[in-house]
């Protein structure tokens, strides 16, 4: 998952410190990794590099007196990122949910963002169906395990697309 | 793709009682293409394909069949219709118990015309074709699930329709002999130049189909790039 990117959304709702940032990725995606404050800091300062945010500096010294703002770059790229699909592959789920979490944030429609994904992975799904049909037991087999992965992928996004209002509740509460 | 579309749902509007089953849906429908109508139960799906095969009518909205409007033939111009240009697989139940699978196969020539003895060649190809002839002589509740529905497909395409509507052909079975009738049900929809709207849930299902399209809340859903 594009760390990255994530945090540029998070900050589409308002300027943060590096601190609070940190803390709203931990809270929001970071259950079983939370990002290390050197991992923070070093992707600010690229995206910094990269005019994707800017600082709004207060009196003082120290990291915790910049506060990051997106700029119009930084919005037009989440909102590129939000609207590709992420290549179909397993343990996808983490991106995704990220992707549905931040386009709610951030006023999108996260049913696009659904619909994007799963238009891509049926698009692999017959890719591997047509691979199948035309080769031996072998490459059946090793397509079916492809499927059916891709298959449980769909089934979460289904799910996900039928609970969507409970999930807008829950985050921006 | 550029030739004008085969089959037409333009804005229909359809309501049971309290439920708006459909709200505004429309599609398109290729000569030859196979379509997959996906959604969550109660989407609408399942309502867009009868409406789209003349079996329901819908409340407001046009459909279009080769230039026709369903809503302007008369009851016994659309029985014809889905008699000579339609094919239909459901899920459950479509065979008549009283005949044998040869004589299932056979029954919608024998509707159109054809004698008995033409009409059962025929059909003895098809069943050669989904590869249960074995079955031939045996009633429906006499062959597994897997075969009764290689029987409704072979029955589906004996008139060689020009569209195959499937409401959920694989809902009662296992994956492998799921599988194998949508093989072959693609594969004789190919041969033949007919065009499928299948109706289905599974992904698996809908990766036989050329394309998909969402149903929700009664529509078709447009993909729009989020932004």
């Amino acid at each position: 998952m594009s760390v990255g990117l994530t945090l540029l959304g998070l900050l589409q709702s308002g300027p943060r410190h590096g601190y609070d940032l940190k803390r709203a990725y931990d809270e929001r995606f970071g259950h079983d990794r939370p990002l290390h404050y050197g991992q923070v800091y070093s992707t600010l300062a690229r995206l910094l590099k990269n005019g994707l945010v800017e600082v709004e500096s207060e009196p003082g010294d120290g990291p915790e007196r910049k506060r990051y703002a997106i700029t119009s770059a930084g919005v037009s790229d989440v909102a590129a990122w939000l609207g590709e699909p992420e290549k179909p592959e397993p343990y996808l789920q983490s991106t995704l949910y990220a992707k549905v979490v931040l386009a709610l944030l951030t006023g999108r429609d996260a049913t696009d963002v659904l619909d994007t994904q799963r238009a891509e992975h049926l698009r692999s799904m017959r890719e591997l169906t047509r691979r199948k049909s035309e080769g031996d037991l072998a490459d059946q087999l090793i397509c079916d395990h492809a499927l059916f992965h891709l298959e449980a992928d769909l089934r979460w996004l289904e799910l996900t697309a039928a609970r969507l209002d409970q999930l807008a509740t829950h985050v921006t509460r | 793709m550029l030739d004008a579309p085969l089959l037409t749902a333009d804005g229909l509007h359809l309501r049971f009682g309290e439920t708006q089953a459909l709200n505004d849906a429309s599609l398109q429908v290729h000569a030859g293409e196979v379509v997959a109508l996906m959604g969550p139960s109660g989407s609408g799906k399942s309502t867009l394909l009868h409406c789209l095969a003349g079996i329901l009518t819908p409340d407001s909205g046009q459909v279009t069949y080769d230039g026709r409007l369903l809503s302007q033939m008369s009851d016994v111009e659309r029985s014809a219709l889905r008699r000579e240009e339609f094919g239909f697989v459901f899920q459950f139940g479509q065979l008549v118990p009283e005949l044998t699978c040869l004589e299932n196969v056979a029954l919608p020539l024998r509707l159109a015309g054809t004698s008995r003895r033409a009409a059962e060649r025929t059909a003895s190809d098809w069943l050669q074709r989904l590869e249960v002839t074995d079955v031939a002589d045996k009633r429906p509740g006499q062959a597994s699930g897997g075969q009764g529905q290689r029987v409704a497909v072979a029955r589906a395409l004996v008139t060689s329709p020009r569209v195959v509507f499937a409401d959920e052909p694989t809902g009662a079975l296992d994956s492998l002999n799921g599988e194998r009738v949508m093989q072959l049900l693609i594969a004789a929809a190919r041969d033949t130049g007919a065009a499928v709207v299948l109706v289905t849930h599974e992904a698996r299902v809908a990766a036989y189909s050329d394309r998909e399209a969402v149903v929700r809340d009664g529509r078709v859903r447009e993909q729009e790039p989020v932004r």
